[in-house]
């Protein structure tokens, strides 16, 4: 596969661009595969692309329903940050920041990831006193973190509402500089031609139907296009991580919820950096490049594998927009989308073998798994490889309900809607 | 919206409603084996189709009712009283 370069772009540029060969080939399934990684999207691509590079597992298939993009992989808000405080929760991240800072290079392909920075605001002083408390927290493990004040906020991010009268009065903020956002389609697509290049068969519009078992091992799948054949099957499908464990047998922590995600048109830059807000209500926002304002809030509430969002959280979406930024009331929207979550009983995602053997689980990302794409995928890589978790992914364990070893960043319990 | 039928208030909007999840769990005793409590406290059938479920009315009548919705239609089949003792109740107000 060619690689890309200035070079190349000025070489298609005289040709009028007419012969960019394919990113990636599109082969039929193989009988068999050492690794079989359900699921195409990011996850699942960059851990056969780890599985390739790190681990020299090159004999390996991503079985994708849709296409490459069209799942959850496409649906996210694009932010990457690690500002998290449990023990486990902030290593990981951290590792995950880590990949991307080199993503771009390592895969050569512009996944335009945009350290740009990510402020969590703070409204009030105890908020402040919890922002100082996690950018500690974050320094403890050499993660970037500096406190705001008012003033800093002020100058940083002139388009909220300071004024008296708000309802949401800014008291300061914790920014992570190193945080920011990528371009969540050139993602997956870099993974893919990245994985494709060491050898991995991508193949679209295959989806699993069942598992073949011998002996209570499961050794590949059913699919729309035949039985394929593993050594180690690995599941990595987001929101529909219940189904395909039923098909197995397997009993999850798991309920699929709906999150919605919302662009404006394009405007004149007027976001400098990603800004989250929570406690009050939940509301996250940032530019995209193109210059849409990208922002989001919380689940829909309810179980669903609808992939279509209902209007109350429009309005509270808008709502929160709003009042925090006021200016945000003259854009109109542009489109609004909804996908599914695997949202867990501690709101964390588990990486882990399953109760049946041959069978490998990296799921339940509840909100969290674009930023986490490249660890999630080196971690399940590891897994896959060496049949035992690495140290990073070793907390995520399935069993870690039955320990009472929850790494439940929000503290609100086994209640999946409130992660 | 969905719209939900209140066997007490009528049919409302969701958001009236405070979503309170698989009804089809029930706590085991508190002397059950470990793995009882792990299933009921921690793993969820989550259905793609029918699934039963409970809503509060919390901006209602704050009744706990039982909803049998579909998760990929959204389509409500029922709506029943959590409470079945509380069913003279609802049936003299609804006469």
């Amino acid at each position: 596969m060619p690689r890309y370069s200035a070079l190349s772009l000025i070489n298609h540029a005289i040709t009028g661009n007419r012969d960019w060969p394919r990113a990636w080939p599109n082969p039929d399934p193989k009988p068999s595969y050492d690794v079989i990684v359900v699921g195409g999207g990011g996850h699942g691509l960059a851990t056969a692309y780890y599985l390739a590079r790190e681990f020299g597992i090159r004999n390996v298939a991503v079985l994708e329903k849709g296409y490459i993009g069209s799942g959850n992989a496409g649906r996210n808000t694009t932010i990457v940050r690690s500002n998290y405080m449990l023990p486990g929760a902030t290593e990981f991240y951290d590792f995950s920041l880590q990949l991307w800072n080199s993503l771009s290079h390592e895969l050569n392909y512009n996944v335009m990831f945009s350290p740009r920075g990510q402020i969590l605001l703070a409204h009030s002083p105890d908020a402040l006193d919890g922002a100082a408390r996690r950018g500690n927290i974050m320094r403890r493990h050499g993660i970037a973190a500096r406190l705001l004040n008012r003033q800093d906020m002020q100058d940083l991010v002139p388009h909220l509402d300071y004024r008296p009268t708000a309802r949401f009065p800014i008291w300061g903020g914790l920014m992570q500089p190193t945080a920011g956002t990528a371009r969540h389609d050139a993602v997956v697509w870099g993974y893919a031609r990245a994985a494709a290049a060491l050898g991995v068969d991508i193949i679209q519009n295959c989806e699993v139907t069942g598992f073949l078992r011998e002996g209570g091992r499961i050794v590949g799948v059913e699919t729309g296009r035949g039985q394929i054949r593993a050594g180690k099957t690995g599941i990595a499908v987001a929101g529909h991580t219940s189904r395909l464990g039923e098909m197995a047998g397997l009993s999850l922590p798991i309920e699929s919820h709906l999150l919605q995600a919302f662009v404006s048109e394009p405007i004149k830059p007027l976001l400098d950096y990603v800004i989250g807000f929570g406690g009050h209500g939940h509301f996250y926002i940032s530019q995209s490049d193109k210059g849409g304002m990208v922002f989001g809030g919380d689940l829909d509430m309810y179980n669903s594998y609808a992939q279509r969002g209902n209007l109350p959280v429009v309005r509270d979406v808008a709502a929160l927009g709003v009042s925090l930024m006021p200016c945000l009331g003259r854009v109109r929207l542009l489109r609004h989308w909804a996908g599914v979550m695997d949202m867990t009983m501690d709101g964390s995602h588990i990486i882990d073998r399953t109760p049946v053997d041959g069978l490998y689980l990296n799921a339940g990302w509840c909100y969290g798994g674009f930023k986490a794409t490249p660890a999630s995928g080196w971690c399940f890589a590891h897994l896959l490889a060496r049949d035992e978790p690495d140290k990073l992914a070793a907390p995520f364990s399935l069993d870690r309900f039955r320990r009472g070893a929850m790494i439940d960043e929000a503290g609100v319990g086994p209640i999946p809607k409130l992660h | 919206m969905l719209r939900i039928k209140c066997p007490f208030c009528g049919e409302r909007d969701h958001s009236e409603f405070s979503y309170g999840g698989d009804a089809n769990i029930t706590y085991p005793d508190l002397a059950a084996p470990m793995e009882a409590w792990i299933e009921a406290v921690y793993r969820r059938a989550n259905p793609k189709g029918p699934h039963r479920e409970r809503w509060q009315h919390i901006d209602g009548c704050r009744l706990w009712l039982i909803v049998e919705r579909d998760t990929l239609t959204h389509e409500i089949a029922s709506v029943t009283l959590a409470k079945a003792a509380l069913a003279p109740l609802v049936d003299g107000q609804s006469s």
